[in-house]
């Protein structure tokens, strides 16, 4: 069985940003950047099959996005993939799932063995869109299920069942291999990396490889035109009710009423 | 003419979402403003009644992919029902409201027809035949603004609340279209066995339009009842900060925040939550935000519209008998 992996680099999630004057991007200065956390949950889904199972013979991760992107893919790498490969764009490129989803497409399927199973984050924390994992699973022709909170892979690891988190409930999803699958908050308790680890890390193979040189991807664009960034718009100054709580439960439903009309 | 406008209409146990009712004021904007016709699909399994409810909103062709395959979210098979309505009606705008299917079949959809995408739009205006869309992104801290080209197919799918539902039409225009899907050539798919709801007894944040949050101060699972009697009497739904769900206050399916759910209730009523960064990114988008804490610096309190310094304990029982005395004078 082979695992791949999709892990992308994105501000971490406790940073307030600032978005640039010209509006043209993330203010970057000062701002940590670590792997998507929904990402993972799917290394350590990856991971926990291969110690769980005899049957897993690779895992490899890839990442997409600017060069420094590499260290998520490390930080990965340290968590148990066996080989990583950085497929770099320009970062005016990151808000385009759909195109990036094609590149790594296009690099994956360069290899003739293919994966048994891709496992993806739900969403990234930056474009908060999880476009990318059932994109991807459309362009390499796989069915996928998405946002699962757990997984079994039988035992000769041709079928999965897993749930799905949706609106007011779970779906119970049964599915052959091959599969891409996107993991939601709840699958895994991802691991911390040790040391040792860390550094083995740092030996193991990763390709570097410029998504324009990929198969069919030297013409490939975006479709989508990136405008720019702004702040979310100011909300007005809280009201704040005062008094007893009497008067407060009184006030509060009245101006609830009659003024934001909501109740 | 490839210029009409598709809105997949949702439906769960025979019923239509409101977010896909919302799609159909969208809808008739951009018609407005690029031309073309409005059409609509519905996908399910024995929907037929749907039909009625569906062709009062207005479409000029009205595609219902009525199959046992159907019965539950399939990706694929949804999928390709979507594309093909959509090459049916020669759709240039696919419009779908952004929940847990909308997220999950829009990109194939659009990967499928080689279109432009855009998730979880909280406006959309045409530019010259193009499409300006914003769209929430970095948990909520900033707004993304995205240009979809003027050629070629656009895939959109909207935040529930967005827009308001049109009136429903007295004298529906369209005929119901059965939409036939060769199912079998789709190839391997994830097929849908049973869906397990959470929790029987009590509404999903996801599916109200007024929700009731604590977080960890709240203490216990026995003291959210007051939150629940205080849902109930609004008809909504209880969610929770993450601190109270690893708490074991409250199930992980009521978290709401940035690992949990994203919502934007028409109001939002957050008890004992000091409001995090990560929970601000899952309900900032509510139009009404009530904050009730004792820490009058809590950063809850920058993000509500109306804010009451109190113990909750004290306040909120209070508020549902409040509530409950107005709604019955009321009716």
């Amino acid at each position: 069985m082979r695992i791949l992996v999709v892990v992308k680099q994105v501000p971490d999630s406790r940073a307030s940003l600032s978005v640039l004057a010209d509006g043209s991007g993330l203010d970057k200065a000062g701002v940590r950047f670590v792997c998507n956390p929904f990402d993972e949950f799917a290394a350590e889904q990856a991971v926990q099959l291969r110690e769980k199972r005899s049957d897993v013979d690779e895992i490899v991760a890839v990442t997409i996005g600017p060069a420094e992107a590499l260290q998520t893919l490390r930080t990965t790498l340290a968590m148990g993939a066996d080989r990583g490969i950085q497929i770099v764009v320009d970062e005016s490129v990151m808000f385009d799932e759909l195109y990036l989803a094609r590149a790594i497409a296009a690099a994956v399927t360069r290899d003739e063995q293919g994966y048994d199973l891709v496992l993806c984050g739900k969403q990234g924390i930056d474009n908060d869109a999880g476009d990318l994992g059932p994109a991807l699973a459309e362009y390499l022709g796989l069915p996928h299920i998405g946002a699962i909170v757990e997984l079994v892979v039988n035992e000769s690891g041709d079928r999965a069942n897993a749930k799905r988190q949706i609106e007011g409930g779970l779906e119970v999803v049964e599915t052959g291999l091959p599969v891409l699958l996107t993991c939601e908050k709840g699958l895994v308790e991802p691991r911390y990396p040790s040391l040792p680890n860390i550094m083995k890390a740092k030996k193991k193979p990763v390709e570097t490889v410029d998504a324009k040189t990929l198969p069919g991807m030297a013409e490939a664009a975006p479709r989508a035109t990136f405008i720019g960034l702004s702040p979310p718009p100011a909300r007005e100054a809280c009201t704040i009710i005062e008094g007893t709580p009497e008067e407060m439960a009184k006030e509060l439903v009245r101006v609830l009423r009659e003024e934001a009309k909501v109740i | 003419m490839s210029n009409s406008i598709l809105v997949f209409v949702e439906q769960r146990e025979g019923t239509i979402l409101p977010a896909s009712l919302q799609l159909f004021t969208l809808a008739q904007q951009l018609a407005t403003e690029q031309g073309g016709q409005v059409c609509a699909l519905v996908v399910g399994a024995r929907i037929g009644e749907l039909a009625s409810d569906c062709a009062a909103l207005g479409p000029k062709r009205l595609l219902v992919a009525d199959a046992p395959p159907f019965r539950y979210y399939s990706p694929r098979a949804y999928t390709q029902a979507i594309c093909d309505a959509a090459a049916t009606v020669g759709a240039q705008t696919v419009l779908l409201a952004t929940t847990a299917l909308g997220r999950d079949v829009g990109p194939r959809v659009a990967a499928k027809l080689g279109g432009a995408l855009a998730t979880d739009c909280t406006s959309v205006s045409s530019h010259n035949g193009s499409l300006r869309i914003q769209r929430p992104s970095y948990c909520g801290k900033c707004i993304a603004e995205l240009e979809l080209p003027a050629d070629g197919l656009r895939v959109l799918s909207v935040r529930p609340n967005t827009f308001a539902a049109p009136e429903p039409d007295a004298a529906p225009a369209a005929e119901v279209e059965p939409l036939a899907v060769d199912i079998d050539a789709i190839g391997s798919r994830a097929t849908t066995l049973e869906v397990v709801k959470s929790d029987s007894m009590h509404k999903d944040v996801s599916e109200v339009d007024i929700i009731v949050s604590g977080g960890r101060s709240v203490g216990s699972e026995e003291d959210f009842s007051i939150l629940y009697d205080l849902a109930e009497v609004l008809d909504g739904a209880v969610g929770a900060s993450r601190a109270a769900v690893d708490a074991g206050q409250q199930p992980r399916d009521r978290q709401i925040g940035l690992t949990g759910k994203v919502v934007s209730p028409r109001l939002y009523i957050a008890c004992g939550i000091d409001g995090a960064i990560q929970h601000l990114a899952g309900m900032r988008g509510s139009r009404v935000i009530v904050a009730i804490n004792t820490k009058a610096d809590a950063p809850i309190f920058s993000a509500a519209t109306y804010g009451c310094v109190v113990d909750l304990f004290e306040l909120v029982p209070l508020l549902a008998a409040e509530c409950k005395r107005l709604l019955a004078a009321d009716s």
